[in-house]
């Protein structure tokens, strides 16, 4: 690079390359606010200016023509290296079959949106601004063509990779122009001109992953890969409660074992909170570092450490402690009163009296694990008082600040280089691996891979909060849903003077709840229900949660559409006209956003995928065996509309899913077919796999499943030998898919078994209630 | 002490304890990444490789087992990515994170050497120990049908990457 001109009227930058190509850039949010009027003032309220930053690339065209693309964020399989690169490909007319895509680090001054994976939204931040990186290149490409050629820019056309100019016969690919590419000023953003969508030719249309042929010869691209001169390689045992600390050991004995270099115990200060939220950081423990990891590891099967267990301990710290707390504080005032919409209690006498039915259902839902499949790891080199981490975080700056935390450093002293991730679910959101290699790393100073075992990974989750759902719900006699109240049993903090929940009714209205375990109160069908309660109500848990695939509606979605299923029959209405007798009938009231389940629902986009994956399954229309029957679900969560009918025969409590129906609304546009397909018959095979088979449970703070042959995935022999899906393509602009696919499986499942056996399970995992796969 | 074995066809020796994974030896001390460590109790099927061309599981497999034998790696499958399974995985555009797919690919070539053809239930049958957090289990059956074509005509396909 030897040039840099920045336009103040675009957010891009262009840059010429070494040897005659080009470089162009999107400029940082802050950066380019720091362009718009004023900005030699500074920002918005008088704030200082955003600093320049050193030019970053995002398209890289070389003098042969060939084109590299930057894809900023971070991968865990939901094919965001590929996808995010074909936004740029298509509006630069790139040929897609020569662009290289490369990884980036992080950098959240450069990379804007934020490099980031989760909440289904790389899709929806990137869709307009990586579009408009393409298309500021296809006008420079225009620009720059007609200027060499000497003939008007309207006469230009571009495709695969080349410009042509027809009444002239001039034709060149990229890299012949690119020099002179590097000479102009980046176009206006306000000018750019984004292709109408029937042009696209990359996008809506199926790629393969671009690091396919590096996985499938098993080139070392992940995490756990990573390897540098001289890397040692660590293990770090933590006690068997959160936050114990070590009281005795037996480090002298270990140094002596093969290989190892380094033992030292990671003294902690004492947790203070009475919960137990967000990213902790680093936990205490003991390290062990040796020249491989095998070593380390056998060292660490003859430790003899004694445990200081703190207050997340003891009998109280037990899920069959924890189930019987929950029957019974929902009969106390509720610690929050998250929703009053009408007057249940009046609706539900006015029914008794009238005709009606009241209905209802008592659900549950237990710990799971994420288990991403590759376990977690970080590589860290502490040098030159700066810390470098090589990992696959989903959200590597809170692994840059996590990890900055734990070695006392500031925040731009570390570095993460961003390494692909075997699996993420959201696991990969918290970063406590960082803040652990980050630490070791900075204790040895050479460069050290920590390494966790799969026990380390399922036995120190942020787990998938566990629930309790105690629903009452009143139809009138013409079938009509009036009444719903839904008494709510989680994990938190009541009488929380600081609460992030309530209506502050009163001292005992105001709970925390721990990460992810909150209901917001606007999940459907509260917009369509006229007497609508929840009542919420908290007990402490001893075991850190987070975000897991579609977090909330992954549990909301079985116990909602459960026990609509529920209503449905006690209504004696058909399970699909029910929803759509609903979804006709909003109420007046206006709904609250909020959550990733509720803000912005539109029941137009609800209905349509109800309808449509009822003619897909031919619902109501099939004549089945007696034990075999569909089930219908749909769910609405990170801005997509997912409906979803199961095709499920049941014998002795034996369940075969034949077949799945999947109809979705995620926007116009399908950008990569052949992933989004994979992507929703994983999210199909990852719910049916909680749903059987998946639970976390505790004594005495401890967690009792350790690998997968107690917290079991679905296997290949269960997986239905078909899973078909069909896209309502919607006027809006594409949203995230990896997250609400998943929520409608289980309950769909769940409602066929109901239609075939008449027996109604409610409690997840369906084993607990004698089920198994056929 | 010292084991030497046969890797991808290359003689290894390698000065480990007896009771040292496989895995380890392959992924640490010969730097052979494609291996992949899931669970460490063959639950799991990530580190699946060949020895004497049965798919084994080397989180469990201690070196000594191992000496004197032929092992073979994803790596060992083809550098290029030109056996039929590789070609079928691309073809068909198997992975998500791709974590498991090595595991999944040695069980399905070990599967197709002793069983040309294989059926449904064939394929569930052998391909059960591997699992796939992602799910891509239907495109698994998928590619393994394929790869059943390609091997037994080596030009359809090669380097198409038609979806």
């Amino acid at each position: 690079m030897n040039k840099t001109q920045l336009d103040r009227r675009s957010f891009l930058r262009v840059t010429s390359l070494a040897g005659g190509g080009v470089a162009l850039g999107l400029l940082s949010l802050s950066e380019a606010d720091a362009q718009g009027p004023g900005a030699a003032k500074g920002g918005p309220g008088g704030a200082p200016a955003a600093p320049p930053v050193a030019p970053m690339n995002f398209i890289e065209i070389a003098a042969d023509g060939s084109v590299t693309i930057v894809a900023k964020n971070p991968d865990v399989g939901q094919g965001i290296r590929t996808m995010l690169p074909m936004l740029i490909a298509d509006e630069m007319d790139a040929d897609w079959s020569k662009v290289t895509v490369k990884m980036v680090d992080f950098d959240g001054t450069k990379y804007q949106p934020q490099q980031f994976a989760g909440g289904s939204l790389g899709t929806p931040q990137n869709w307009l601004p990586m579009r408009q990186v393409g298309a500021a290149a296809r006008a420079m490409i225009v620009t720059a063509a007609a200027q060499t050629w000497n003939v008007p820019e309207a006469q230009i056309t571009t495709a695969n990779g080349r410009v042509m100019h027809a009444a002239s016969n001039k034709s060149a690919h990229y890299g012949e122009i690119a020099a002179k590419m590097a000479t102009l000023p980046v176009p206006a953003t306000a000018s750019l001109k984004l292709k109408d969508p029937a042009q696209f030719t990359i996008i809506g249309k199926s790629q393969i992953a671009k690091e396919l042929p590096q996985i499938v010869t098993g080139k070392p691209i992940f995490g756990i890969d990573k390897t540098m001169p001289g890397m040692l390689y660590a293990v770090y045992e933590k006690g068997p409660v959160f936050w114990a600390k070590v009281a005795s050991h037996n480090l002298d004995e270990i140094k002596k074992m093969p290989g190892v270099k380094h033992a030292f115990v990671v003294d902690r200060p004492d947790f203070q909170p009475n919960i137990i939220n967000g990213d902790p950081g680093l936990e205490p423990g003991i390290a062990i570092v040796a020249d491989y990891w095998f070593q380390a590891n056998a060292a660490r099967k003859a430790l003899k450490v004694t445990w200081n267990e703190g207050k997340f301990s003891g009998p109280a710290h037990s899920s069959t402690v924890y189930a019987t707390n929950a029957a019974a504080m929902v009969k106390e005032e509720p610690h929050d009163v998250t929703r009053n919409d009408g007057d249940v209690t009046k609706s539900f006498a006015d029914l008794k009296a009238n005709g009606g039915k009241v209905v209802v259902g008592n659900y549950s839902y237990p710990l799971i694990s994420h288990a991403p499949l590759e376990p977690q790891n970080c590589t860290a080199h502490f040098h030159d008082g700066k810390l470098e981490l090589w990992s696959n975080s989903q959200i590597p700056g809170s692994g840059v600040t996590l990890a900055a935390a734990a070695c006392e450093l500031q925040p731009a002293q570390v570095t993460l280089h961003m390494l692909r991730g075997g699996g993420g679910f959201g696991r990969r959101l918290t970063n406590d691996y960082c803040a652990e290699a980050g630490y070791i790393a900075k204790q040895i100073g050479v460069p050290v891979k920590l390494l966790w075992t799969r026990e380390d990974d399922m036995s120190h989750d942020y787990y998938r909060p566990g629930g309790w759902q105690f629903i009452t719900g009143g139809v009138d006699k013409t079938g009509k849903l009036v009444a719903w109240q839904n008494k709510f049993a989680t994990f938190g903090q009541k009488n929380d003077p600081n609460a992030n929940q309530g209506k502050g009714k009163g001292p005992a209205a105001r709970v925390t709840t721990v990460t992810a375990a909150n209901m917001g109160g606007t999940e459907w069908p509260q917009p369509f229900v006229e007497n609508f309660a929840i009542h919420t109500y908290v007990q402490p848990l001893a075991v850190r949660t987070g975000s897991l695939r579609a977090p909330s509606s992954n549990v909301f979605g079985f116990v909602i559409q459960s026990f609509i299923d529920e209503l449905a029959h006690a209504a004696g209405k058909d399970p699909v006209q029910f929803r759509l007798d609903i979804l006709a009938n909003p109420k007046a009231a206006p709904q609250l956003a909020g959550g990733f389940g509720g803000g912005g629902f539109n029941a137009e986009r609800a209905t349509a995928v109800v309808k449509k994956v009822a003619e897909m399954s031919n619902w109501g229309k099939t004549k089945l065996p007696k034990g075999r029957a569909l089930g219908v679900a749909f769910h609405f969560s990170h801005q997509g509309y997912l409906a979803e009918v199961a095709d499920v025969t049941v014998n002795n409590k034996k369940v075969k899913v034949n077949k799945v129906w999947v109809a979705g609304d995620v926007g116009s546009t399908i950008i990569n077919p052949s992933a989004a397909e994979n992507m929703v018959q994983g999210a199909i095979i990852d719910g049916m796999g909680a749903m059987m088979g998946q639970e976390i449970t505790l004594v005495n703070g401890r967690v009792q499943q350790k690998n997968f042959d107690t917290h079991p995935l679905l296997r290949l022999v269960n997986a239905p030998p078909a899973i078909e899906i069909a896209w309502v393509k919607s006027n809006n602009a594409p949203t995230g898919l990896g997250e609400p696919s998943m929520p409608p499986i289980l309950p769909a499942i769940a409602n066929a078994i109901y239609s075939a056996t008449g027996d109604r399970v409610r409690d997840l995992p369906f084993k607990k209630s004698g089920y198994s796969w056929a | 002490m010292p084991y030497t074995l046969t890797v991808n066809g290359q003689s290894k020796t390698v000065d480990v304890p007896a009771d040292t994974p496989l895995l380890w030896v392959l992924r640490d001390v010969l730097d052979m990444k494609g291996t992949k460590f899931g669970c460490g109790i063959a639950q799991c099927g990530a580190c699946t490789v060949h020895i004497n061309g049965s798919a084994t599981r080397s989180c469990i497999t201690p070196i000594s087992t191992a000496a004197n034998k032929a092992v073979t790696t994803v790596e060992g499958l083809s550098a290029d990515g030109t056996h039929p399974v590789q070609r079928a995985w691309v073809q068909t555009d198997v992975p998500q994170c791709g974590y498991c797919q090595a595991g999944q690919m040695m069980s399905a070539a070990a599967l197709l050497a002793k069983t040309p053809k294989p059926t449904d239930a064939q394929i569930d049958s052998a391909m059960n120990g591997n699992l796939c957090r992602c799910g891509t289990y239907l495109r698994i059956r998928k590619a393994i049908h394929l790869a059943a074509t390609l091997t037994t005509n080596p030009n359809s396909g090669a380097g198409n990457a038609a979806l």
